[in-house]
């Protein structure tokens, strides 16, 4: 029986073995007493309050655990797993770290997570797509929470979905990679302006695009002015001690918001396609 | 089809009703959407009837109330409709107005029996 939601045995699959948790395979089955009486019900509840409630409960756990939660978010293909498996091998033997790879089928994720060196719980979503907190509830449960440790939830491929569910992170951190299009923020403007960085990945194929960075800019910090935002490559590991200190400052208690994202961003990006062309 | 886990949402907050008060029959479920919120009406009615069934809302009628978009305009001082989020204002083009309606997504009432 799950202590987090009090779910019991009829309606939910749990498989605690292998690593890998399926939330695909339920089927609800409720119980439909005698007849009464006809007559209205007020409820007036948030729909998601549920999940909202039970993000709560993780978040709570997490702080209570002292472990620096990210929500990593973004369309299929940015290189989350990539910058992840990167961020892993730079960033273990400065604190430990712990991965919660969601994905609508296979532990392909979680198997490369685990070849880099971090322990990894795989959650099969199913016909889902997006994790919930009810999923990373369990999830938790499957992992030690060693204090002082980083906790990174890789979130279905998905840019519409998972930004309405909270999972009880500390930060929402979007991927953008420079090989979509620019305009992404004002497309799907809920992702965007739920996240708290923004990590512009695969900067070293700049040089080889046209991808308007400041335009890019410009619809992000209109959808969210207050989001951070690091240009960075999981490839050629360009920008990621910045990120690695950006983490550093959250999981310490003394995050900095930059001073103008943009600014910086942009003169990194020209830097970049100069240094290519000469 | 993130409307279906938020189908399942609602199923789950009218069985906590049922578990509070006694009924034996959900005949309504009347949820409040904004239009702007993240989750499209057509595709809530197009799933309800299979999330419902098995359940206590078996054969309820679903009855989507829709909230316009709205938002206070810093520029204007005052409230203008929204068509999208994070739009700007329709009449000074100010984009940061502050959305004050059209991110519902509530559970109103249900009627049983």
């Amino acid at each position: 029986m799950c202590t987090v939601c009090g779910c019991g045995t009829s309606g939910h699959h749990h498989s605690h073995g292998g690593g890998v948790i399926d939330f695909g395979k339920g089927v609800a089955a409720m119980h439909v007493p005698g007849l009464s009486h006809e007559r209205t019900i007020s409820i007036e509840r948030g729909i998601l309050a549920k999940n909202d409630a039970l993000a709560q409960a993780n978040r709570a756990r997490l702080c209570a655990a002292d472990v620096f939660a990210l929500n990593l978010v973004s369309s299929p293909g940015s290189g989350k797993t990539s910058l992840l498996v990167r961020t892993i091998v730079d960033l273990k033997k400065r604190r430990p770290i712990l991965v919660i790879e969601g994905d609508q089928q296979t532990s392909r994720d979680a198997d490369r997570i685990r070849a880099a060196g971090a322990p990894a719980v795989q959650l099969n979503t199913g016909k889902g797509c997006h994790l919930d907190a009810h999923m990373v509830s369990h999830a938790l449960d499957e992992v030690t929470l060693i204090p002082g440790s980083l906790l990174f939830i890789e979130n279905v491929g998905n840019l519409v979905c998972p930004a309405a569910f909270d999972l009880g992170e500390a930060h929402k951190v979007v991927v953008l990679s420079v090989t979509e299009g620019e305009d992404k923020p004002l497309k799907y403007p809920d992702m965007f302006a739920a996240a708290d960085l923004m990590l512009l990945n695969k900067s070293d194929l700049l040089p080889y695009l046209e991808f308007d960075m400041d335009a890019c800019l410009a619809a992000a910090t209109r959808i969210n002015p207050y989001m951070d935002i690091l240009l960075v490559s999981a490839r050629t590991g360009f920008g990621l001690e910045k990120f690695y200190d950006w983490i550093e400052a959250g999981a310490s208690g003394r995050r900095v918001f930059q001073k103008d994202p943009r600014a910086s961003v942009s003169q990194q990006t020209l830097g970049l396609v100069e240094s290519a062309n000469t | 089809m993130h409307e279906m886990s938020i189908l399942e949402s609602i199923i789950e907050l009218v069985d906590d009703e049922h578990r509070k008060q006694s009924f034996g029959k959900v005949r309504m479920i009347r949820i409040r959407v904004g239009a702007l919120a993240a989750a499209e009406p057509e595709s809530l009615r197009f799933c309800f009837e299979v999330i419902a069934s098995g359940t206590i809302a078996n054969g309820a009628r679903l009855e989507i109330e829709t909230v316009c978009g709205a938002g206070w305009c810093p520029g204007c001082c005052r409230n203008v409709a929204l068509t999208e989020r994070y739009g700007a204002c329709p009449e000074c083009g100010n984009t940061r107005v502050c959305m004050t309606a059209g991110d519902e997504l509530q559970l109103a009432e249900i009627e049983v029996e």
